[in-house]
């Protein structure tokens, strides 16, 4: 339960600050996507099921306040926290590069899948435009917002584990 | 969704089943235009007075950045004095407006038509598209201020966007530089209809795209105004869009199309007005 909470309040800090904060401070019109640092960490610290709600949820509020279709948000992160989750079983709790790269080809993969649906199926064919102006800038930023973000979800993670260790009846996510 | 401690469903299917739920929710939401409605309301709730907040936050952050103090006192006035000439450019496009109207009603019969007044609400800007790809916003009005989805949206002297989705206390509106958008407009000088697209490609270089505009050679030079058109079913009639940046003729001889500049700097946006008119449509 106090996991649950944990994220949650994780989850809408790094929504309000991703639409508020964060699009004041955005460079070249570009913002890092911290949603997607939230899905993809937990996704490789706890696994495909916690990934999964995880995404779920922060495409959620996504499509609730920014979606023109509800669903489709919520779909792509939940694959991203489900793929995520998978490389679970490689994952070291000490080592912050191989998330930085899981987390660099998620965001890749949130880019292209984003332009496919959205803007090749509406004819929009300059590819490269959209790769060097949008993609790209997006995974740096973000990926660079993950150095300080990952840090911050490590430890709260290490925080609930440490917890969940004491009490008697340990809850299952 | 409720999960039981007894036992737990496998992640695999657990991931097909949401997905398939994800997938069966946009067949829904887009085949009835279902989008979110309560969800919408008590979500708003939660979020709207945080996002407000930091909101704030961010704003003066960024205002901290942008200026040194000393500038502070320029700025207001500069401020005061940038409405003052949003609310002339505003008059003055109403005036020219009214002049062509003019001319139009001495040679064709009298029209009783009267656009100027339209009802206003003003609303602050909250929260910006949380991705990098579409320009929505939200304000901090929502159905509790009377405000309902496909109201206009202006700010100073010009059209900003369009109400698409409304919350308790909030709403999301789309601005004419969304990749999505797509407006009805006309040049006022020569009143030939054309459309104003949003576009991603051209957003970062601050004008959007006017496209299928029927003209003849120079007949419409570099800063004619663009106003949405009478016969738009979404946008009130003679709203300010932009000024004409650069036409050329297209392949089919004959449309033109070109860039616009818009009326509104969106890249410092606070506060919107919403017109609480809506368009008259023909099932009215």
């Amino acid at each position: 339960m106090r996991r649950k909470i944990a994220v949650f309040l994780l989850i809408i800090l790094c929504f309000i600050l991703q639409n508020t904060v964060f699009q004041s401070l955005a460079l070249a019109s570009v913002s890092p996507n911290l949603l997607l640092v939230v899905t993809a960490s937990f996704g490789l610290m706890r696994g495909e099921k916690e990934g999964l709600f995880t995404g779920f949820f922060c495409g959620m509020l996504l499509d609730i306040f920014y979606g023109r279709v509800l669903g489709f948000y919520a779909l792509i992160y939940l694959f991203i926290g489900y793929g995520n989750g998978i490389f679970h079983r490689l994952f070291l709790d000490e080592d912050i590069k191989l998330p930085m790269v899981w987390i660099a080809f998620s965001d890749l993969a949130y880019g292209l899948l984003l332009y496919f649906f959205l803007f090749l199926l509406r004819g929009k064919f300059d590819f490269s435009y959209y790769l060097l102006h949008i993609i790209i800038p997006e995974l740096i930023y973000t990926v660079v917002a993950t150095l300080g973000l990952y840090w911050l979800i490590r430890r709260l993670n290490r925080w609930l584990e440490r917890h969940e260790e004491d009490l008697p009846g340990k809850e299952e996510f | 969704m409720k999960k039981r401690n007894k036992f737990s469903v496998p992640s695999k299917y657990l991931f097909a089943g949401m997905a398939l739920g994800c997938v069966l929710l946009m067949g829904i939401s887009f085949v009835t235009g279902f989008s979110g409605g309560f969800v919408n309301t008590a979500a708003g709730y939660l979020f709207v007075p945080i996002q407000r907040g930091l909101n704030s936050a961010g704003s003066w952050l960024r205002d901290k950045t942008d200026n040194f103090e000393a500038l502070q006192e320029a700025q207001e006035l500069n401020e005061k004095l940038q409405a003052q000439i949003d609310e002339l450019i505003m008059e003055n496009s109403q005036l020219q407006q009214d002049r062509y109207e003019l001319a139009e009603l001495r040679t064709l019969y009298a029209l009783d038509e009267n656009y100027s007044d339209y009802d206003k609400v003003a609303a602050r800007i909250i929260g910006k598209d949380a991705g990098n790809w579409f320009s929505s916003f939200l304000i901090d009005k929502g159905a509790d201020d009377g405000i309902a989805e496909g109201m206009n949206v202006i700010a100073g002297s010009g059209l900003v966007g369009i109400v698409t989705k409304v919350g308790g206390s909030w709403a999301q509106v789309r601005s004419i530089i969304d990749d999505a958008t797509n407006v009805s407009a006309t040049v006022l000088s020569t009143s030939d209809p054309c459309f104003v697209n949003g576009d991603l490609q051209l957003m970062n270089e601050g004008v959007i795209r006017i496209t299928q505009l029927k003209t003849e050679e120079g007949a419409i030079n570099k800063g004619d105004k663009v106003l949405t058109s009478h016969i738009s079913d979404k946008y009130q009639e003679g709203i300010l869009i932009g000024y004409v940046d650069e036409i050329s003729l297209d392949s089919n001889n004959l449309t033109y199309s070109g860039t616009l500049t818009p009326a509104v700097d969106f890249e410092y946006l606070h506060t919107v007005l919403v017109i609480t008119d809506l368009k008259q449509t023909a099932e009215e």
